[in-house]
């Protein structure tokens, strides 16, 4: 289970024609990036088994990270890493660092609440509450203690605007949040994230259960808020990794793979392994 | 066939019918109890016939028919069977005769042979009483301050008014009686608490004795002025009193002071009759018992019901809640966890009286006994907890209902997804906020149905109550206007013990058989109201709630 996989570099070939999504040939270098958060030596094992297998990896800061890889390999649990909430889950165990801004969140004396409020997190199913919309997106800002009642409604629009969701619930602000749709749902869950005003997002496959239109509209989202937050993205679409993402991480049993700019991943990967991911040869 | 008895089809049926049945068995007995009950409050007709038995003068009686059954003729007297030889056995009725100052017992049986003449005659009249029961017989006149004042038809021109009158001057009495008279007591026995309180801590100055004077006298002077007013009201009350011819022709004066209502049966139409009825049946549920429970009203026991299991849910709801989410949420599971959650689960089955004894010795007298050594030392050797009361009673029900509450929010709390508290948590929500925010306003549907679960069990309880409170007559109610309203430390009446009082300890167990019911009726009235409310209280909570499921 945890040995090694190494396998031979393969050719230099374009895999997915990125000119396609409008996006750049610009080549991003980790060199020049401003590290956000930096994982060293990262284990994790739920119980007996070990899920995830000494990770290093970087993620710049105002930068679009996509994590890929097949169903299993450790993608949610990594970023559950990230803001600690495998603590969470009984006899889990996590070795290494993960620094953010130059911080080990793995320290003892880190405030847990307090990280998560930096660390928004979006889940793979949607997960509201039963409350109204308006209390879905102010629960961050209640449980800080903000009562204000002009503070909360500015930043309930001002989520909701950014989560491309406003003009869909204005009116329904006090109904239930279970009553909207999946798409809606999930946008809403985003409206809640950034309200509490991250400095880094988690995106676990924000897009699955979405139709086209929904995914294009949370896309874009993705573009936009790239300028206010660094954002990690989990997707089993390689033409949504391709699109959104700046530099993306290729994950296979626990372990990262591959790890670099997009451009260059997609047109020239190292390994057989990531480029048979990425055509579509592997399941 | 074998292909139906293949299909399960027959164990459906054999479901249906047993839910069926069950329903029968539940919907009959509230029949009867509500008939057998209900039925007391209608006006029976009088009867009069003449009673002659072998071997004496014959006798008239007046009186209400009870009851009738067949007895065999071997059980009667030698004498009595002769006319009976043909027959195996013979029709008995018995027979309210009332005037019980007179007879001693209301009750008779004789047997309907040696009935003549029966009759109903639209002149007779009962007579409701506040005290010797129901008096039957022919009203004569009506004389004021022992003049007579109407005879005959006239007496009934006049006696409403008079009635009225008397029940007004009745209701003042009570108002002063219970408001400021009431008042007054509390005020003298807390002054004198006070005083003995400052005399023990052996700082009882000679000022402090002359204000405690002064205040008492001002209060006894009040109390004076109050018990002068009463005496004029009673003396006024006295005014009016009836003549009455009873079945064996001796008059007897009732005063009007003690009349609680008079009624020509024979004479009333059914639309009177259904008046009497609601008047009656409003009385019962309205006012207080008479008489040593036998007559009279059950409202302190209503009260008292409710009072008892409204206390017991302000308690045991939060100490259910708060074990069952530190079991479910804070306690790592494991042996130990498991361990204390069986025993829970097996508190459930310790009989109630286990939980009487044990409130006794241990909130009565160990909890009871110190607090008043610590607290009110100056009412010694008085008990104020002590001694049981309201309080202990609630205490001891809440620890007998704590298993089926913290049982039902564990489920509840157990049932929310952990995606929701995730999504919280991923909020920087500390595990509080996760509980106070999240998790609790999601559980409270389980909550309530813990609740509902525990008043149903609670509100019928009446073994271990009768060892830590409930009284057969309490002086006063658990809630009344003088300060601090809510007085814990009282003894309540409970409408089981009620039924157990007045079924089994009653001296006139015939009397009361018809109460037993009516009162039966009204537990389970009273327990179906509170259970409904709990239960909206909760359709309410779970609309709010209810597309949780399809997450
Ligand atoms: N709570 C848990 N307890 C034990 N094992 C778990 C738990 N959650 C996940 N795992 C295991 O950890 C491994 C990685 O799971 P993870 O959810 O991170 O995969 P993933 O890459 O996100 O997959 P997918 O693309 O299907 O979401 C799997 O083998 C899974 O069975
Ligand atoms: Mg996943």
């Amino acid at each position: 289970m945890n040995m090694n996989i190494k396998l031979p570099p393969t050719t230099a070939r374009s895999f997915i024609d990125l000119n396609l999504f409008g996006r750049s040939n610009h080549q991003y270098r980790l060199e020049d990036e401003n590290i956000f958060l930096e994982t060293k030596d990262l284990n994790l094992f739920y119980g007996q088994q070990q899920v995830l297998q000494s990770i290093n990896l970087s993620l710049p800061k105002h930068r679009v990270t996509a994590f890929i890889g097949p169903s299993g390999c450790g993608k949610s649990s990594l970023l559950r890493c990230f803001n600690r909430l495998n603590d969470l889950i009984e006899d889990s165990r996590t070795e290494g660092q993960i620094l953010l801004d130059g911080e080990d969140i793995y320290q003892p004396r880190t405030n847990v609440a307090y990280l998560r409020r930096k660390v928004g997190m979006v889940f793979q199913k949607p997960n509201p509450f039963p409350k109204s919309v308006y209390e879905n997106v102010a629960y961050g800002l209640r449980i800080q203690g903000i009562k204000q009642r002009k503070r909360l409604d500015e930043t309930v629009e001002t989520s909701l605007r950014a989560a491309s969701l406003w003009d869909e619930v204005k009116d329904r602000l006090k109904e239930n949040a279970l009553g909207l749709s999946g798409g809606q749902q999930q946008r809403l869950i985003i409206a809640r994230a950034i309200a509490i005003e991250p400095e880094i997002l988690l995106l676990d496959e924000p897009a699955s259960a979405l139709d086209p239109i929904s995914t294009l509209k949370i896309e874009e989202l993705i573009n936009e808020l790239k300028a206010k937050f660094t954002i990690a993205i989990v997707t089993h679409n390689m033409q949504q990794a391709a699109r959104v993402s700046d530099y993306t991480a290729f994950m296979y049993m626990g372990q990262v793979i591959e790890f670099g700019s997009t451009n260059v991943l997609f047109t020239t990967p190292k390994y057989r392994q990531t480029e048979d991911y990425i055509t579509g040869r592997y399941g | 066939m074998k292909a139906w008895w293949g299909s399960g089809e027959p164990w459906v049926w054999l479901a249906a019918s047993t839910v069926a049945l069950c329903l029968l068995m539940v919907f009959s007995l509230l029949a009867f109890i509500a008939v057998q009950g209900l039925g007391f409050f209608w006006p029976a007709p009088i009867m009069q016939a003449m009673h002659h038995t072998p071997g004496t003068a014959p006798t008239r009686l007046v009186g209400e028919i009870y009851h009738q059954d067949e007895v065999p003729v071997s059980r009667l007297t030698k004498a009595w069977q002769a006319p009976f030889a043909a027959h195996q056995e013979v029709t008995r009725y018995l027979i309210k005769v009332g005037n019980r100052e007179h007879y001693g017992l209301d009750f008779r049986w004789v047997l309907k042979a040696h009935l003549q003449d029966i009759q109903y005659p639209p002149t007779l009249s009962v007579v409701e009483r506040l005290e010797w029961g129901n008096a039957y017989g022919d009203i004569e006149a009506l004389q004021e301050n022992g003049v007579t004042i109407a005879e005959g038809e006239a007496v009934w021109e006049m006696l409403e008014s008079r009635l009225q009158r008397t029940r007004d001057l009745r209701q003042q009495i009570k108002q002063i009686e219970k408001q400021p008279l009431g008042r007054i007591h509390f005020q003298l026995e807390k002054l004198r608490l006070q005083a003995r309180k400052l005399s023990l801590q052996h700082r009882l100055t000679p000022e402090k004795i002359a204000e405690f004077e002064t205040q008492r006298r001002e209060q006894e002077a009040l109390s004076q002025q109050l018990h002068d007013q009463l005496a004029v009201l009673h003396q006024a009350m006295q005014r009016d009193s009836l003549l009455l011819r009873e079945m064996q022709g001796q008059h007897i004066v009732i005063p009007l002071a003690k009349v609680v209502q008079i009624i020509q049966p024979n004479r009333l139409n059914g639309m009177e009759k259904l008046h009497y009825y609601g008047l009656r049946l409003w009385h019962f549920v309205s006012s207080d018992p008479r008489e040593a429970n036998t007559e009279g009203g059950v409202f302190p026991a209503i009260f008292g019901t409710v009072m008892m299991v409204l206390i017991m849910s302000i308690i045991v709801t939060p100490l259910g809640v708060m074990a069952a989410v530190y079991l479910q949420e804070y306690a790592k599971p494991g042996f130990w966890t498991q361990l204390i959650r069986i025993s829970v689960n097996n508190l459930a089955g310790v009989p109630s009286i286990v939980y009487g004894v044990f409130g006794l010795g241990f909130f009565v007298y160990l909890l009871g006994g110190n607090i008043d050594a610590w607290f009110f030392p100056e009412a010694a050797p008085a008990p104020v907890f002590g001694t049981p009361g309201i309080l202990w009673a609630s205490l001891t029900l809440a620890l007998l209902t704590l298993p089926v509450v913290i049982v039902a929010t564990e489920e509840g709390l157990a049932r929310i997804p952990r995606s929701l508290r995730e999504g919280s948590f991923a909020l920087g929500a500390t595990q509080y906020e996760v509980l106070r925010y999240t998790v609790l306003p999601m559980a409270t549907p389980a909550m309530m149905t813990g609740l509902i679960l525990a008043i149903a069990r609670a509100a019928g309880e009446v073994a271990p109550l009768m060892l830590v409170g409930v009284v057969k007559l309490a002086p006063s109610l658990v809630l009344d206007n003088n300060a601090p309203f809510l007085h814990l430390d009282r003894k309540f009446m409970h409408l089981g013990f009620h039924i157990y009082d007045v079924g089994f300890q009653s001296p006139n167990v015939e009397a009361t058989r018809p109460l037993v019911y009516a009162t039966a009726f009204l537990l389970v009235l009273v327990i179906l109201v509170l259970n409904l409310t709990a239960f909206w209280i909760r359709a309410r909570l779970r609309e709010r709630y209810k597309s949780l499921e399809t997450m």
